[in-house]
């Protein structure tokens, strides 16, 4: 049996856990409202990104020399997948969420015989694939030294791929990311980024002109030229942005768990420190009375 | 014609403006041009430069760098780059970058960096002209 001291060393040392986690639980929560504000600011744009080139492209359906990033190279064959993950533990499954959607993917395209290749964004979810897809990690991109998101990231993560994509790396890029419903609801997504017209979905479709006819300028293909990269960078940003107060979410609601834990190991250990406290008195009362009867 | 444009200019960041508004003065790639309510549909893109929004006899100028202007009978959406409110600058500052921008550009060593310095000037340089014009 433990002694009296063990008790209230292991009690101060739940102690001070609960106040670690306790106080993870806050920064999360402060953060989170931030990201969450900053995925409400940033959806405006996205939409009306994803609106501007549902029109274009509906424009351009059926023509010829319509630019490859939109409809795609013809082919399949090798696929790009792009996993955004968190670059942090101890936010409950939210890593391992992604990683496992990922590896769906992978197992799913490998199955029907494509070449799979694989880009990390955030070395959590890169840790959990390299142990099984070493040979086919292309890069992993820390976002440890940024503090915050912002657009030059997206820019420079869409600039990788598009180099990928010129160079003939890839027929199709999709993007895995957790997709922030809730704080205590994110569901792992994944989304086709090139071709951008199955990435479209349903915001797709031409608004009603009125009978007037589109203008463009200049023509439709530079527009499309500049256009595309720039939906690309708009989609990996959100994407990103999504990711982060998903991140933050999960972890509130992880440390929250672990606190309430703490607080219910705390009760146990008390509750056998105290009993164990009193039958020591107990024991004590009872040698001293036999000690004064005997006497 | 009567009635109001509804505008609405949103960054990567956030929403600056939207609203109902006279009419908008556009820097297009190819030329500046004003949109009024009931303009015919046009997409174009967009030089860095400063927008002017009119509204009720007021007129605001935002400077804003690359991006998108799309009208369509809903109104219309610009989709910028980076956008700055111009009321919101402080001139010394500027003159200040412009020179910093210059200096960077001179003392870039790589063509890497010089890309990147004269990128910086010209958006810099935008910004004053946009601020003085």
């Amino acid at each position: 049996m433990a002694s009296l001291k063990e008790f209230r060393d292991r009690i101060d040392s739940v102690k001070s856990i609960q106040k670690i986690t306790k106080a993870m639980q806050m920064v999360a929560a402060a953060k989170l409202r931030r990201a969450q504000e900053a995925v409400e600011a940033a959806r405006p744009y996205a939409a009306r990104m994803g609106a501007v080139v549902g029109n274009l492209s509906s424009a351009m359906d059926g023509r010829p020399g319509a630019p490859e990033l939109l409809v795609g190279t013809g082919k399949s064959d090798t696929h790009l997948l792009v996993v955004a993950s968190a670059d942090r533990g101890l936010c409950g499954g939210f890593n391992s969420a992604i990683a496992r959607k990922a590896r769906e993917e992978i197992t799913s395209l490998v199955g029907e015989g494509k070449t799979v290749k694989i880009l990390c964004v955030g070395v959590k979810a890169a840790d959990q694939l390299k142990r099984l897809y070493a040979s086919q990690m292309v890069d992993v991109i820390s976002l440890r030294e940024h503090k915050k998101i912002d657009s030059t990231i997206a820019a420079d993560i869409a600039a990788k791929i598009l180099a990928m994509f010129s160079a003939g790396e890839f027929d199709i890029c999709t993007l895995v990311f957790s997709r922030f419903n809730s704080v205590i609801s994110q569901t792992p997504t994944a989304q086709v980024l090139i071709p951008a017209k199955d990435s479209l979905g349903d915001v797709a479709g031409a608004p009603d002109l009125g009978g007037a006819s589109y203008d463009y300028e200049p023509d439709e293909e530079d527009i499309l030229k500049i256009l595309l990269p720039r939906n690309l960078t708009t989609q990996i940003f959100q994407a990103l942005l999504e990711n982060v107060a998903g991140e933050m979410g999960a972890k509130m609601s992880a440390m929250d768990n672990s606190t309430r834990n703490a607080g219910e190991m705390i009760d146990k250990l008390s509750l056998q420190y105290n009993r164990k406290r009193q039958s020591m008195i107990t024991t004590e009362l009872i040698e001293i009375i036999a000690g004064a009867e005997a006497v | 014609m009567a009635g109001k444009l509804q505008f609405s200019l949103v960054s990567p960041e956030k929403e600056l403006f939207s609203g109902e508004v006279d009419g908008v003065d556009v820097p297009g790639e190819e030329g500046d041009f004003g949109v009024l309510p009931g303009h015919a549909p046009v997409m174009t893109t967009i030089r860095a430069g400063a927008i002017i929004i009119a509204d009720g006899g007021e007129k605001r100028r935002l400077f804003i760098r690359g991006g998108f202007a799309d009208v369509t009978p809903a109104g219309l959406t610009i989709l910028a780059e980076e956008a700055v409110d111009i009321a919101d600058l402080d001139a010394g500052k500027v003159t200040e970058d412009l020179r910093n921008a210059e200096e960077n550009l001179r003392d870039a060593s790589t063509n890497e960096k010089r890309e990147a310095a004269s990128a910086r000037l010209e958006y810099v340089r935008g910004l004053s002209e946009a601020m003085n014009g």
